[in-house]
């Protein structure tokens, strides 16, 4: 149950937003310009800034952003749900490209705590070609889900264990993007 | 030196708002509303967590900046701003601050840590409903924050003196104002739309 009494009948950040619409809106915005729309500057694609989300939500243990965000991200690669879980198991070892490896290594480092990123982390993504502003995205990305993770689950918001409705949210949202 | 190229001369989270502004606008307009919109928790007793939850995560910039914040909303008191960061339940604080406060040390170490005792003693203590979802969400922007700000290594200085002016204009006017100082007339028209 959750910890306040949150609108009933929607799962997970749904229920926080729907909850408190003037927090919803600025949080929604921020998802919608790092994850669907990054403005013509943006090199890297909707679907490796989603797996860029899944795989911290995962690393945070939340079940409710890996698994919706997990979904958007697999909507992206052409169904390709088998290459998300490769990503959220083992990373380094799927067929992703090298610069989004490197640039997952970062986020793992945000994830555990801002000054975890190195030097060198910062280098290997360079040497495979990550501009300025991917490396930028990368890291708020990855803190913005310590934000969403945290929200999600310190309300301990409902998360039903339905494969078919995460399915259908993340074609919803691969689509439309997530401002209102 | 930051990890990336950004504005020279803005501290701490401004490289990087005046950087990317598209991103920095829904983040200062989450900041003004969980901060310094309509609340029954008043401006100081929110920046008081926005500073501790800075300081467990060890952020500088954030939980001086934020700190002077405080102190700016609390008559100048910069004592117990200092209090509240070393050990907030001596802290002189209400019982149900202290409650909140417990609350969102739980949210810095991850979302599932907070329980059903600890909301359960914020609200015998007064607390309602959305005075715990902001606080659970304040806590979990400075976990994002402080990320952002250290994750991309962005410069922060020593003087208090900054931090106290800065903290003065920033609790006058709020952030959405604040960050429009940081931008190029080109981007500053974009911000404002």
């Amino acid at each position: 149950m959750p910890h306040i009494q949150l609108p009933e009948g929607i799962p997970g950040i749904a229920s926080g937003f729907a909850y408190r619409p003037e927090t919803a809106k600025p949080m929604r915005d921020l998802a919608h310009v790092l994850l669907f729309e990054p403005g013509n500057t943006g090199s890297l694609t909707s679907g490796e800034r989603e797996l860029i989300a899944t795989y911290v939500s995962s690393r945070n243990d939340c079940y409710f952003c890996q698994t919706s965000h997990g979904a958007v991200a697999a909507h992206h690669l052409d169904g390709d749900e088998e290459l998300v879980l490769q990503v959220k198991r083992d990373f380094l070892n799927s067929p992703i490209s090298a610069k989004l490896k490197a640039l997952l290594a970062i986020a793992g480092a945000v994830q555990q705590g801002g000054k975890q990123v190195t030097f060198e982390h910062i280098a290997e993504a360079r040497r495979h070609g990550a501009g300025d502003l991917e490396i930028h995205d990368t890291v708020l990305i990855a803190a913005a889900f310590c934000m969403y993770n945290r929200y999600v689950d310190g309300l301990a918001t409902w998360q039903p264990e339905d494969a078919g409705m995460y399915r259908k949210m993340g074609e919803q949202l691969a689509t439309s993007g997530y401002a209102r | 030196m930051p990890h990336i190229q950004l504005p020279e001369g803005l501290p701490g989270i401004r490289g990087p708002m005046a950087f990317r502004p598209e991103t920095s606008k829904p983040l200062n307009e989450l900041v003004e509303v969980l901060l310094r919109g309509p609340s029954t928790l008043t401006p100081g007793e929110r920046e008081l967590i926005a500073t501790y939850v800075s300081t467990q995560n060890d952020c500088y910039y954030c939980q001086t900046i934020h700190g002077a914040i405080a102190a700016a909303h609390l008559d100048g008191n910069e004592e117990l701003v200092r209090a509240v960061k070393r050990d907030f339940l001596h802290a002189e604080i209400s019982e149900k601050l202290r409650a909140l406060l417990t609350i969102a040390g739980k949210v810095q170490k991850g979302g599932k840590n907070v329980s059903s005792q600890d909301v359960a003693h914020a609200r015998e203590l007064g607390a309602t409903d959305l005075e715990i979802h902001d606080t659970v969400l304040i806590a979990a922007v400075f976990c994002m924050c402080n990320r952002y700000v250290d994750g991309l290594a962005t410069w922060a200085p020593d003087d208090p003196e900054l931090y106290r002016q800065r903290g003065k204009m920033v609790a006058r006017d709020g952030y959405v104002a604040a960050n429009l100082k940081n931008l190029s007339p080109a981007t500053h028209d974009l911000v404002s739309k």
